[in-house]
């Protein structure tokens, strides 16, 4: 099989180059066909995302997203489980935090709000992961339709909610009052301005350490720890992990229920560090690339922080392109993404064939068969 | 009284205006998934084929050319899913996440490059679309008490397309069941072994039915954006073709139940509409998106096995290998 | 080249041969799984091919049947060069095959299975009407009466095997082949698939045997080919030779086929179970009343033909499911429905299970090596015992013990277990759980798929396992496996016991009689 053939540099390296390449060939295709410069197109997205001041910040951000729900189905996808549901987890996770912030910002100190409600972003989206993690394990619904099913009940029950019980009062819009002052995530454009180092205004905020600390948290729970071992054996095979004295059950919810964790700390970097309230649509579609985010980088973290900043700038540049294309405007990003998932998820191996090829013809000895 | 009556039967003839793209892509998916291809994808191939009717419908005043490039374009998306799932035994599930998202892109940025509104394609005039076909004598028979409100109501006045999907049904049961291609379509997606060692190409026959599946999907499409609507709106399958998935999986698979399915959503979705806003003694307003929730609700309480079982195509999912 | 010393026995004179391959090549990769193979298999034949697993059976049958196309070679059907390029093309020369895995759709009936993919019409109705009229002929003509509305699933294996045959002669096959056809039957059903066979035969068929048992090649063939590592080695007459010959040309240097068995005396009950039962899902029972009792420093073999219980035994006793009446006694713990106990818990009893199925349970297939020694024993991976994290420099030091005590190849920690071959993956797991010196042994198909190198030495560590007191519970579809090794032996029928022989007092006829069910074993009065 190609992929006992090939090095691991080529398997996780220069395999999902290829592909995303291909992704962006074709998108500059259609951007020809649309009548623009696809080069100048890119030209474009690429200052945007790094080269205007404050860019690298909005960047970084948008990359917070997605480390979160990109971690979120790599983590559900080691033990062999689709989880499509991070959008839904992620909304669940924000109103989590919405709960804890509006019921308790007037009666403890903001540090401690803050501290209880990242906690109950992860709760709640843990719990919004388990389900489907329980029904797949125990009643044998496959996971992929429940939790496609639960992000629309998701989104059901925040309109609900928002329009509802928890609107702020005197107002119209389907959003939450604002969180009591303080409570919230610290930006970190102004913490580094505090230490002296001049960085233009972004909405980067302390979010994005705590993605970067579960990318590592997320290494070593799968590589690393006796659970981690356990969940890539059932993922791999059931009956091996029975056969080992594990119940698949319990370790299919206790996968789906970090994974949905994963994916509702995601709504910490929109409602605790930016808008400080809880809003309708803040997830928009982030569950979605977290799945493309996770595809390319092979689900391993790294892979996850690298592919998660290119879809951040895709994001940052995306935004950029429709300020100044007439004719361009924030779907193009949509259908960068739809391809970079075609490519790099249905059509992973589409070069796999021709790279071998070229490899065995440059390493002829690397052809031989094992044991 | 005779006020509720009246209230009830438009309900009804809602419902099967709701219900046929639902009927339509239940069908497309029934081909493909009995052939064991997953397909999540109904979505974008219904939004891509609404954005092809009614550019097309708009650009050259004709629905049937509307219809036809709908058609055409959906096929295409098929043809991708196809080639990734079957020719390079690619993931699924990944394969038909992927098209919806680049359908949802594609739309609106070919719909801005074309016609600059925003995503939308210009509003269609009454000869652009499919119309209303009033049967005869509709206005007749409305005299007669029941069964008149009935032909005209329901019956007279809906949309060709509307006939068509209820053929579809009957079509689809009589292939599927009825025909040697229908026997070796459900073989394929039970044993693809079986088929295989029997002479009979495996891919040849996913193919076909992602293809058929692309052609009925394609008419859905049509259906919402030249029949139904007067022009494509972006996003205007709003998760349809997730609820025919759905009304697909409840129906266990078989088009005369999937059909009571979508029939069933249908007339969720058109009851809800007639329900907003509106104030019921006791209970005050009823909270709409209960009840548009409930289709979601329901198929995950028939696929966690509390309602009868679901029973999918045992091959259903896995690419075809030949063993070693 | 292979050495042609047969004659045309039972085909006429002037017919051609059915098959003839000259200089058939084919490689997978780097991997020849087929050299310059020529083989002649006369009209009207029963022909068989014998060979090791890995002896490149599967792929010269496979290339008969279009499944794969031939690197280099020609192939005549009946006297007429063909290129066979796809299974239509073979079964449009007369080829038909009946696999070792069946190809039928389980909620298909009989008639449907059959005329799948010949239906004769476009309609449904008129091509199954047409076929009935057919099948009953051929039904009638060689023999084979199968209900035709009946669901395939609901059929007995030997039933499913003959709705095969009856497939592969509705399209017309002259040429029948037959890939490893015993593997699921008792002694008795496979007597009648021989009758079956000899029919065929009458009736002009040629007919391919592959298989790996030697007994039924000198029961029922006129001819056999011998493959070893990809090449014919040999064309006989099946008159002209034995099973010892035949077993020495498929390994290439003399083998001993049985061992001869002297008594053995065995120490305390370690193990009881007492009135064990089980019911799967669907209420049918797998296990009924099941009583026995083993002892330290014996091996209790558990015969029967697969599908009789034994494998469902084996889950209860290593504690993937649990009894449903009955109890099941190991030292002073007792494991009952009440009080069930999970693998890990059987695990602190000492108990060891080297599972039947290597690839879906004893291994996880892309781990690496290192990662499928550690399974079930996850402490191995870490560097004090009892901490949560692994370290990967103990998981490595840990494997590369095994593979240097168990001689397993190539000796790379690091290594996908699926690149291993079978015997190596098999001594792996074994290594495993040998190495964990249990008091019990629990062990499956040990040699499944495990060519004769690997299985010597299997054999000899469960031996010696057994020499140092250990209890080996030993379940095989192998009746010679369990000649070979047991000192007690168990037969099942029908998810019962059949009764427990001594090694001593045990012959196959006796045994075979007990795994169709039609004899009981009383047990004699010996004192323990």
């Amino acid at each position: 099989m190609n992929q006992d053939i090939l090095p691991r540099w080529i398997d996780i390296g220069l395999l999902p180059l290829l592909n995303v390449m291909a992704a962006l060939v074709v998108s500059g295709i259609i951007i020809a066909i649309i009548g623009e410069n696809p080069f100048v197109a890119m030209g474009v997205m690429l200052k945007g995302a790094f080269f205007y001041k404050g860019a690298l910040g909005y960047t970084l951000f948008y990359t917070t997203n997605f480390i979160f729900t990109g971690l979120a189905v790599a983590v559900a996808f080691h033990a062999m489980l689709f989880n499509i549901g991070g959008e839904g987890q992620a909304m669940m996770g924000g109103l989590g935090v919405g709960f804890i912030c509006l019921a308790l910002d007037n009666i403890l100190p903001p540090m401690m709000v803050v501290v209880l409600a990242i906690l109950a972003a992860a709760l709640f989206g843990a719990v919004w992961g388990a389900i489907p993690g329980w029904l797949q394990a125990r009643r044998g619904s496959h996971i992929v339709i429940t939790t496609i099913m639960f992000n629309f009940i998701a989104a059901s029950i925040m309109v609900w909610l928002l329009a509802g019980m928890l609107m702020a009062p005197g107002q119209m819009s389907p959003e939450t009052r604002s969180f009591a002052q303080g409570v919230g995530l610290p930006q970190i454009y102004e913490v580094l301005n505090r230490f002296g180092f001049t960085v233009a205004r972004s909405p980067l905020n302390f979010s994005f350490i705590v993605a970067l600390l579960a990318s590592f948290g997320v290494w070593v729970l799968i590589w690393r720890t006796r659970l981690g071992y356990i969940i890539r054996a059932t993922g791999h095979s059931e009956p091996a992990a029975i056969y080992a004295g594990h119940n698949p059950a319990r370790i299919i919810m206790i996968a789906m229920a970090i994974s949905g964790g994963l994916a509702g700390l995601m709504s910490l970097n929109e409602i605790l560090g930016v808008q400080e309230r809880v809003i309708l649509n803040f997830t928009s579609g982030y569950g979605f690339t977290g799945i493309a985010v996770a595809l390319m980088g092979r689900n391993h973290p790294v892979g996850i922080l690298c592919a998660s900043l290119l879809f951040g700038a895709l994001y940052q540049g995306g935004a950029e392109l429709d300020f100044e294309f007439q004719t361009i405007t924030r779907e193009m990003v949509l259908m960068i993404q739809g391809l970079i998932i075609l490519f790099s998820g249905a059509l992973a191996y589409l070069f796999a064939p021709l790279v071998t090829r070229i490899y065995l013809r440059l390493k002829p000895s690397a052809g031989g068969a094992h044991g | 009284m005779a006020d509720l009556w009246i209230q009830f039967l438009l309900t009804l003839d809602a419902t099967l205006r709701v219900a046929t793209p639902l009927i339509l892509c239940a069908m497309a998916g029934l081909f493909s998934e009995r052939s064991g291809i997953i397909d999540i994808s109904l979505e974008g191939k219904m939004l891509m084929a609404a954005f092809a009717a009614g550019a097309l419908a708009a650009l050259t005043g004709s629905a049937l050319i509307g219809l036809a490039g709908a058609i055409a374009v959906s096929v295409l998306f098929s043809l991708i899913h196809g080639f990734a799932c079957i020719t390079h035994k690619g993931n699924q599930v990944i394969s038909g996440l992927a098209i919806n998202i680049l359908a949802s892109g594609l739309t609106v940025t070919l719909g801005i490059a074309i016609f600059a509104k925003g995503g939308q394609t210009p509003m269609l005039s009454r000869d652009e679309r499919f119309g209303a076909i009033d049967l005869p004598f509709a206005e007749a028979v409305n005299a007669l008490p029941l069964i008149g409100p009935i032909y005209k109501e329901i019956i007279s006045g809906h949309n060709i397309l509307v006939w068509v999907a209820l053929a579809a049904v009957w079509i689809t049961s009589r292939v599927v069941f009825k025909t040697a291609f229908g026997l070796r379509l459900r073989a394929v997606g039970e044993k693809p072994e079986a088929v295989d060692t029997a002479g009979i190409s495996v891919s040849g026959l996913r193919y076909r039915a992602v293809i058929i599946a692309g052609i009925l999907c394609g008419i859905a499409g049509a259906y919402l954006s030249i029949a139904h609507g007067a022009g494509f709106v972006r996003e205007m399958t709003a998760g349809k073709g997730y609820i025919a998935l759905a009304a697909l999986i409840f129906g266990n698979w078989r088009p005369v139940p999937a059909l009571a399915a979508c029939l069933m959503f249908g007339f969720l979705d058109a009851v809800a509409a007639r329900l907003q806003g509106v104030e019921v003694p006791v209970l005050g307003q009823i909270p709409t998106d209960l009840i548009l929730v409930l289709p979601y609700v329901l198929t995950v309480i028939l696929l966690a096995g509390f309602i009868g079982k679901a029973t999918p195509p045992r091959a259903i999912g896995t690419p075809y290998v030949k063993e070693r | 080249m292979a050495n042609h010393t047969y004659s045309d026995t039972g085909g006429a004179e002037n017919v051609p041969p059915a098959i003839v391959l000259n200089h058939i090549s084919k490689s997978f990769g780097a991997v020849q799984a087929n050299r310059d193979i020529h083989l002649d298999v006369a009209a009207g034949t029963i022909h068989g091919i014998v060979g090791e697993n890995g002896a490149g059976k599967s792929t010269l049958v496979s290339i008969l049947y279009g499944f794969y196309t031939a690197d280099q070679g020609e192939i005549e059907i009946f006297g007429q060069p063909v290129t066979l390029r796809s299974t239509a093309d073979a079964i449009a020369s007369g080829i038909g095959m009946v696999h070792q895995h069946f190809m039928l759709v389980p909620n298909f009936t009989v008639l449907e299975n059959i005329i799948l993919g010949h239906e004769g019409a476009d309609s449904l109705s008129a091509g199954l009407e047409k076929a009935t009229l057919r099948l009953q002929e051929i039904a009638d003509k060689y023999g084979l009466q199968v209900d035709l509305h009946a669901t395939v699933q609901d059929l007995a294996v030997g039933l499913q095997q003959r709705v095969e045959i009856l497939k592969a002669l509705y399209r017309g096959a002259k040429i029948l082949i037959l890939d490893e056809p015993t593997g699921v039957l008792t002694p008795q059903e496979t007597e009648q698939l021989f009758e079956i066979l000899k029919a065929l035969r009458a009736q002009g068929v040629t007919i391919l045997l592959i298989t790996h048992k030697l007994k039924e090649i000198m029961a029922v063939t006129d001819n056999v080919s011998v493959m070893r590592s990809g090449e014919m080695v040999a064309h006989l007459d099946t008159a002209d030779t034995s099973a010892e010959k035949l077993a020495e040309l498929m390994v290439g240097r003399p083998v001993l086929l049985a061992v001869g068995y002297e008594g053995r005396q065995a120490g305390d009950i370690c193990l009881q179970v007492n009135g064990l039962c089980l019911r799967d899902e669907s209420g049918k029972t797998c296990l009924h009343d099941i009583c026995f009792e083993v002892r330290r420093g014996e091996i209790f073999g558990i015969a029967g033909v697969s599908g009789n219980g034994q494998s469902e035994l084996l889950e209860v006793l290593a504690g993937i499911t649990a009894p449903q009446e009955g109890r099941i006694q190991i030292g002073t713990a007792e494991i009952s429905a009440k009080t069930p106990l999970s693998p890990a818990g059987i695990k602190e009893l000492g108990v060891a299970h080297i599972p039947e199925d290597r690839h879906a349970m004893g291994l996880v297939l892309p781990f690496s090596a290192a990662e499928s020694a550690m399974l079930g024993y996850e402490e191995r991976g870490t560097a004090t015992g009892s901490s949560v994290f692994l370290s990967p420099e103990a998981t490595t030091r840990h494997c590369q013990k095994l593979m240097t005590d168990f001689d397993i190849r190539p000796a790379d920690p690091r290594l996908k277990s699926n690149l291993f071959s079978g015997g190596n993956q098999q001594k792996i797991v074994v290594a495993r759980e040998i190495s964990a010196q249990p008091d019990i042994l629990l062990v499956g198909q040990p040699t499944r798929g495990v060519d004769i190198g690997a299985i010597e030495f299997i054999h000899k560590q469960l031996l010696g396992l057994r020499d140092r007191g250990c209890a080996v519970i030993l379940v095989s579809v192998e009746l010679d496996e369990i000649l070979t090794l047991s000192d007690r032996i168990m037969v099942m029928n029908a998810g019962q016991n059949m009764g427990i022989l001594k090694r001593q007092e045990a012959d196959i006829q006796k045994i075979g009689r007990m795994m169709a069910g039609i004899e009981h074993h009383a047990p004699s009065q010996v004192p323990a």
